[in-house]
């Protein structure tokens, strides 16, 4: 009771001097935005210290951490909640879409908008990154703080390197030319064919549903599956892997295909399949809903004048999904840049199946090179950006903001 | 008209069949390991899996001791009617259905009569399961009938670390962005506009370029190998899409339900537990089953985050590093990638409809 009277209080003086009350107003949206991750944070923090301190067993480490985890959010929630519905209304009004919205932004920008500025001004840095200096020295100790930098500062002869670097551009030639030059587009012709050709099948719902699971399957376990299929064994002993099976029952010689680096760069192609195989079953789905949109009479109609089933496809279908088909193609594309796991665990990244996500990597955590890792996940960041402004093109269009 | 039924019917089987061949080739892969991972494990590495389908193969009918017969291992021998010198029988001489074949070295071996029958090698046992998901020691039986003690891969405590990742890693993005996309979607606040265009910017930005960040921010706290930096890592991620998509939802729904209940008095908060969420179930599960696939899936994040700790390794994690050491031992690659696919496909073939659902309302995932 105490509490409201005084905030009603000063939400009295605040309507006396508008002025100052903007700037209170502000100064608790910002602070309720930061405050409540950093509460729950510290929560889930000591929550955390405790049980790594007991030695309770798995079982009981892991439920209390999915109840300790997922209840102190909610409850956080509601405690703020309260805490500014003890307010007046006016207040009320104008920080509690603060928590709501909040946290989320907090989280926004911890993890992806400050840290891309911070990739790009470590990318600006050699081997070791910037100095580990605290930025408040610029002001208080300029004359230690600047030389410190400059010394570390290498400008954009990271991207340099990026551009000319052996390896990066192998990475990029594969990233190129066979994830987006061959595996998107072999994704999206399989896709479209299952989905036309389930269209007209009784086993629509099976065969779909089939050829979507290996959605599901992670892409480390499909690195096992397809390495089992590659698998290689000397001549003279029967081949567990179907592919050289096959090979062998032609009367050809067994490889490890991934690794047969007499056909490099083609090799990557073993990597290309695995990825057709887990992805098509997503272009599917969205071609097929697609293609059930098509209105029935177009397609009777087209019939009817005589045009067969080949014209259909291309003259009515293709044009009526186009929106779809590059929609799915663009998914594929952003999705192929960031290739990893799959060549990571398969070759990784040897034989010349290098990716930019696996030199991204090597260079960040292997080689301890941060400077030049940071250029090259900037230089990721870069091939989106288009992709990025459509997205904010088709916001601005839908109007989704009156 | 008979032909126009015929040609229908021709048609619909080519298109059948078609069809039928491109599911067989997708399933073919997951057969295998399925089937393999089954098998002895001596089995896996000389023979290959699809011999536990029926097939034709020699099988010994007789074994003959050549030292019993007084045969010289070094001229040509006549056994059975066949003559033929220690090395053509080595790899194996045949004539019509029968084969003789020197098994052992050139001392003490023997010659097997085989003849050609339909067999098939479905020695099948939960043996590699046993000793994938056991943490501890396990005894393995070898092929010589001997037994052995060799350290588990200790998947079953790699499943609850998944499980304890997974869980909280789903539920806390969605519930953060719920509580997001109805203050996007109801409240008017200033910056509305603002903050939901960087939601949507950061759709496709790729996670890559917050990993060196996040890492170092993550050692000062000390958070690197703890389940907690993992969550806040996922849920960060996750964030864009989750806000995005239950924007799309909430905001769709009818203005009017929320307009009464305002005018009953009820508060925003009310509104948004017992009215938006159990209305938003549909939007939710689908961003859930999302979310769960591609957090248990995961393994670039996981790697960077949980480090090398064995005690809180997922189960992708635990996958990789068999397959980083020891590549060859297929007994236990296929059935480790088995038990990692077990969790994401009866999420998946459960929920299907939602994550259907999901996907048609547009992802485009960074």
């Amino acid at each position: 009771m105490r509490k409201e009277l005084t905030l009603a209080t000063i939400d009295q003086t605040v309507k006396d001097k508008p002025g100052s009350g903007k700037v209170i107003a502000w100064i608790l949206r910002i602070g309720l935005a930061i405050l409540i991750p950093l509460i729950a944070f510290f929560i889930l923090y000591q929550g955390f210290l405790f049980l790594r301190a007991g030695n309770a067993s798995k079982w009981v480490i892991a439920l209390v951490a999915i109840v300790w985890g997922v209840g102190g959010v909610w409850m956080l929630y509601y405690l703020f909640n309260k805490l500014v519905e003890m307010l007046s209304p006016e207040w009320t009004a104008r920080l509690q879409p603060f928590v709501f919205v909040g946290p989320a932004i907090a989280m926004l920008i911890w993890f992806l908008a400050l840290p891309a500025l911070r990739t790009f001004y470590i990318s600006l840095f050699g081997r070791n990154g910037p100095p580990a200096l605290p930025f408040i020295m610029a002001f208080t100790n300029p004359g230690e703080y600047f030389p410190a930098i400059s010394a570390q500062f290498v400008g954009l002869s990271n991207y340099v390197a990026v551009f000319t670097d052996r390896l990066m551009l192998e990475a990029l030639r594969n990233n190129i030319l066979f994830w987006i030059g061959i595996a998107t587009p072999l994704t999206v012709i399989a896709g479209l064919l299952i989905a036309v050709l389930a269209d007209r099948s009784k086993f629509e719902r099976t065969a779909k549903s089939l050829i979507f699971m290996p959605m599901a399957i992670s892409f480390v376990g499909a690195s096992v599956i397809w390495n089992f299929i590659y698998e290689v064994a000397p001549s003279d002993r029967p081949q567990i892997g179907l592919l050289n099976a096959i090979v062998v029952g032609l009367g050809g010689q067994p490889h490890g295909w991934t690794n047969y680096t007499a056909i490099a760069p083609w090799n990557n192609l073993f990597l290309v399949i695995i990825v057709v195989w887990l992805q098509a079953g997503y272009a599917m789905v969205l071609f097929s809903a697609a293609i059930k949109g098509i209105p029935e009479e177009i397609i009777e109609a087209a019939r009817m004048d005589g045009a067969t089933e080949i014209q259909v496809f291309f003259r009515i279908m293709i044009p009526y999904i186009l929106g779809t088909i590059i929609t799915v193609t663009t998914t594929i594309i952003i999705f192929t840049l960031k290739i990893f796991d799959v060549v990571w665990v398969m070759t990784g990244g040897q034989y010349g199946t290098d990716v930019i996500a696996t030199q991204f990597y090597r260079q960040s955590f292997i080689n301890r090179n941060s400077g030049f890792g940071s250029a090259i996940a900037i230089a990721l960041l870069l091939a989106v950006i288009p992709v990025m402004i459509y997205n904010l093109r088709q916001l601005r269009e839908q109007e989704t903001f009156r | 008209m008979k032909s126009a039924s015929s040609q229908k019917l021709a048609r619909s089987l080519l298109i059948n069949g078609i069809l039928g061949l491109i599911v067989l080739l997708w399933l073919i892969p997951v057969i295998g390991i399925f089937a393999s991972s089954f098998r002895d494990r001596f089995d896996i590495r000389t023979t290959p899996w699809w011999n536990v389908l029926p097939h034709r193969d020699w099988v010994a009918t007789k074994t003959i001791n050549p030292r019993e017969l007084g045969l010289d291992t070094n001229g040509p021998m006549t056994v059975e009617g066949v003559t033929a010198t220690f090395e053509e029988m080595r790899a194996g001489v045949e004539q019509g259905d029968t084969r003789l074949i020197w098994i052992g070295t050139r001392p003490i071996g023997k010659i097997q009569v085989q003849e050609k029958q339909w067999v098939t090698s479905a020695n099948l046992n939960l043996e590699n399961y046993r000793q994938v998901l056991l943490g501890k020691s396990v005894q393995v039986k070898l092929a010589d009938g001997t037994t052995e003690t060799v350290r588990g891969d200790d998947f079953s405590g790699s499943l609850l670390n998944s499980l304890t990742v997974a869980i909280p890693a789903t539920i806390i993005p969605i519930l953060i962005a719920a509580f997001a996309a109805y203050g996007f979607a109801w409240m008017n606040f200033p910056g509305r506009r603002f903050w939901f265009i960087v939601v949507v910017a950061l759709l496709v930005v790729p996670l890559q370029i917050a990993l060196v960040p996040v890492l170092r921010d993550f050692a000062g706290m000390d958070l690197n190998g703890t389940f907690l930096g993992i969550w806040l890592a996922h849920t960060g991620f996750g964030l864009p899409l989750a806000t995005y998509l239950l924007f799309n939802y909430i905001s769709g729904l009818p203005r009017e339900t929320l307009e009464a209940a305002f005018i009953d008095g009820a508060s925003h908060f009310t509104i948004f537990t017992r009215l938006i969420l159990p209305l938003s179930v549909p939007a939710l599960a689908s961003f859930a089953i999302f979310q769960f696939l591609w957090v248990w899936n995961d393994y670039l994040v996981a790697l960077i985050i949980l480090g090398p700790d064995p005690n809180v390794r997922v189960v992708t994690m635990t996958l990789a590093s068999i397959v980083g050491t020891r590549g060859q031992d297929w007994h236990l690659l296929t059935s480790g990638a088995f038990i990692s696919m077990l969790v994401p496909l009866v999420v998946f073939f459960g929920l299907q409809r939602y994550f259907v659902r999901g996907l048609l309302a547009g992802s485009v995932k960074g």
